[in-house]
């Protein structure tokens, strides 16, 4: 029944008979990760075999987009990476405004880059402080905490939400930007980096932390792409491979920005690469500020975007566009697409199947963090528990995300 | 372009091939659809080196003749570009030839498209359930299963068969 | 009356069951069975912007055998229903159980073959918060009520 290592190495005493422990690590494991599951079997702290389950927070966000119409899936989409809810918005509209073969104006294009890569700070700050805290090091909790929550400041102002946002909308936006908004996001892009440097100044030359993260979970690029690894993991790897540089969707080309890139794949690596990007997004921010153009935000295409609500109350046609949009939903000619933008954990996809109607076919999400976490056991064999836990914080696996 | 190269290399394995919204889309045979991956993984020339998506789509209230379409999507890292392979299956015998092996992330994108949508992967060495859980009877993304329909799980699954898999080396090599 | 005068300010008499009350209710230790969202908007509580450790509820014990207080932020699956059940069962008496957020209250809109409809079909539940996920002052509500309540029990039994 249990086979022991150290029967098979030949290793420790004459005569010692040893037995490998069985261990579930999981599903209700500290607040930090979510509904993970992996079963260990252990000799003394080295990891034998690793068996992961997930499914735990699964809730059925395929089944339930079939049920509504193509803008009822927005709210879904917020909860599927709920730690950078707008990226997630973004992602699921460009997929539709695709299949319908509009193009949204400057203005919101630039204003989703913006929220974007807010939306991706508050991921990056929550990955890596949660990763510290694990490792130990709890100061840099509250560090990046109270920094993400001056970013919920400036979204909630924006948005009427801070987590759950719900702000995109298939044609533009749920609304333009408030007075407040844009003195907002300068003080911010003054304030972040304070706290960046201060998180990465206490962890960058420190023994412990480098013992506890340098060579630990190390995987090759070519091994990383066969698993289907995209986002800050694989960029950890060596490989310059960024969606929002190859694509350049959204404008991102026109603005001038660098991808951070690793060295060996290991965790020092995706903690350094998280936070290196950061500081990329702050740059983004700042230049699309400055450039920030005018003009509308939503596109005037009445199958599309709501009337104004002057049109609604005001006359028949307004009413009965809002009535249709609302009711049938916007109607996206039969096909099917697959279209992907660079999210926080890496390259989050749409799999779209329109049959002619306002209501969706198929919705299926490729999820950056599945890919992450089936190579997990691979990662953890032979290492000791406290490497595990270090490196299931460096790959950010969003349960929200990984079950959909 | 990607369609002529695989036409002329598998001959009638690729039924055929359109684009859609920019995205090359060859049809394949069910039985031949592992030979298609491999060609389009290791020609040097297409080298879509990434497995990024495996999933189904019940076309039951689409009159398909054939209910099933698998859609395989792929990614050239050196060419930036995407395909997508997909291959009608008939409901009463929904299966193909199992990409594990080819590619690691095939493992559990295989099981989730059999736990949501019943396909059966052949070759697949441990084809059981990924998101629902071991007590669930049905496949909840087919049309017909209603949306409401919840199943209670009375103890959790203790996993110990899949470690014993584990421990023969079934399972993929970590 | 008299004993007062002689002992001043030194002493405080009481009934065993507000002190014992008193005890319970300013030091509740939560153990955060987060899965989803409303773990993220937790987190936000424990940190020094809302600052749940103002109520006593800082320290946070991730292991049911040490906390008294459940607090289920995120959407209950089928599949972990059974753990929430066990997870609850280790705790000690006494014990309170905070339904954070939609999910937990009664399946939100997740109403859908893989969601537990609310866990109080699993646990009995003390406090419902509602929000999506709720503010974290909704959630410090959430505790006052739920040391209101405490107030009111009975502990001598």
């Amino acid at each position: 029944m249990t086979t022991t290592a150290s029967e098979a190495k030949g290793a420790r005493g004459e005569g010692w008979r040893t037995e490998s422990m069985v261990l579930n690590l999981g599903p209700s494991h500290p607040a930090m990760h979510g509904t993970l599951r992996v079963l260990v079997e252990l000799d003394g702290e080295t990891i034998l075999h690793a068996i992961p389950e997930i499914g735990y927070l699964h809730r059925g966000f395929e089944k339930g987009a079939e049920k509504g119409t193509w803008t009822k899936v927005i709210p879904f989409t917020d909860r599927l990476n709920y730690c950078s809810a707008l990226l997630n918005n973004i992602g699921y509209v460009k997929a539709v405004e695709k299949m319908l073969g509009v193009t949204v104006t400057e203005r919101c294009r630039a204003i989703r880059v913006i929220i974007g890569e807010l939306s991706r700070i508050m991921d990056h700050l929550i990955a890596v402080g949660t990763n510290i805290v694990d490792i130990g090091a709890l100061t840099n909790f509250w560090y990046t905490f109270n920094t993400r929550e001056r970013i919920y400041n400036v979204v909630e102002e924006l948005c009427g939400a801070r987590l759950t946002t719900c702000y995109t909308r298939i044609g533009g936006l749920a609304n333009d930007l408030n007075d407040t908004f844009v003195a907002g996001v300068r003080e911010l892009l003054k304030e972040i980096p304070v706290a960046v440097r201060e998180v990465e100044s206490l962890v960058r030359d420190n023994r412990i932390f480098l013992d506890r993260t340098v060579g630990v979970g190390a995987i090759t690029t070519d091994e990383a792409i066969s698993w289907g690894w995209t986002g800050p993991c694989l960029r950890a790897t060596g490989l310059a491979h960024d969606l929002r540089k190859r694509d350049g969707y959204d404008g991102y080309n026109d603005y001038d920005w660098d991808v951070p890139v690793g060295e060996n794949g290991d965790t020092y690596d995706r903690i350094f690469v998280r936070i290196y990007e950061i500081y990329e997004s702050l740059r983004i921010v700042e230049q699309a500020l400055d450039r920030l153009p005018g003009g509308p935000v939503n596109i005037d295409d009445p199958r599309v975007v709501l009337p104004p609500k002057g049109e609604v109350y005001g006359n028949i046609e307004g009413l009965m566009n809002h009535f249709k949009l609302i009711m049938e939903g916007i109607i996206v000619p039969a096909g099917e697409h697959y279209d992907a933008t660079e999210a926080a954990n890496g390259e989050l996809g749409f799999h779209c199947v329109s049959d002619g109607s306002g209501n969706p076919y198929k919705v299926k999400v490729r999820s950056p963090s599945l890919a992450l976490f089936a190579a997990y056991p691979r990662l953890i064999k032979g290492r000791m528990i406290s490497d595990a836990i270090a490196i299931i914080g460096s790959l950010n696996i969003i349960a929200g995300e990984l079950d959909r | 372009m990607i369609g002529e190269a695989a036409r002329a290399r598998l001959g009638d394995a690729v039924r055929e091939t359109r684009a859609e919204h920019g995205i090359e889309v060859l049809l394949v045979h069910p039985a031949r659809v592992t030979d298609v991956l491999r060609f389009l993984r290791d020609d040097p020339a297409l080298a879509f080196v990434m497995l990024l998506d495996v999933t189904a789509t019940d076309g039951i209230q689409l009159g398909w003749p054939e209910r099933f379409r698998v859609a395989y999507h792929l990614y050239s890292m050196v060419r930036n570009e995407r395909v997508r392979v997909i291959a009608n299956l008939p409901e009463a015998k929904p299966e193909l030839p199992s990409a594990f092996g080819m590619w690691k992330s095939a493992d559990w994108l295989e099981r989730e498209t059999y736990d949501q949508y019943g396909i059966v992967f052949t070759g697949h060495p441990n084809l059981v359930r990924l998101l629902n859980h071991k007590d669930f009877a049905g496949h909840p993304l087919r049309k017909d299963y209603d949306i409401k329909k919840g199943q209670w799980l009375s103890e959790p699954d203790d996993l110990m068969d899949q470690l014993e898999k584990a421990r023969a080396g079934l399972l993929a090599d970590y | 009356m008299g004993l007062e005068t002689l002992l001043e300010n030194a002493v405080v008499t009481t009934r065993l069951d507000a002190a014992i009350k008193w005890g319970r209710k300013n030091s509740l230790w939560p153990m955060p069975f987060g899965t989803a969202c409303c773990a993220i908007e937790f987190m936000g509580v424990v940190s020094s912007m809302f600052d749940i450790s103002r109520f006593g509820a800082e320290m946070v014990r991730f292991s049911p055998r040490q906390s008294d207080l459940l607090l289920v932020a995120g959407t209950i699956s089928y599949k972990q229903a059974p753990i929430l059940r066990r997870i609850y069962e280790q705790m000690c008496e006494p014990k309170w159980v905070i339904a954070m957020g939609a999910c937990t209250s009664g399946g939100a809109f997740y109403d859908n073959y893989c969601t537990l409809q609310g866990i109080d079909k699993m646990i009995p539940v003390d406090i419902y918060v509602p929000g999506c996920p709720p503010r974290p002052e909704a959630v410090l509500d959430g505790i006052l009520k739920l040391q209101q309540k405490i107030d009111r029990e009975r502990v001598a039994r």
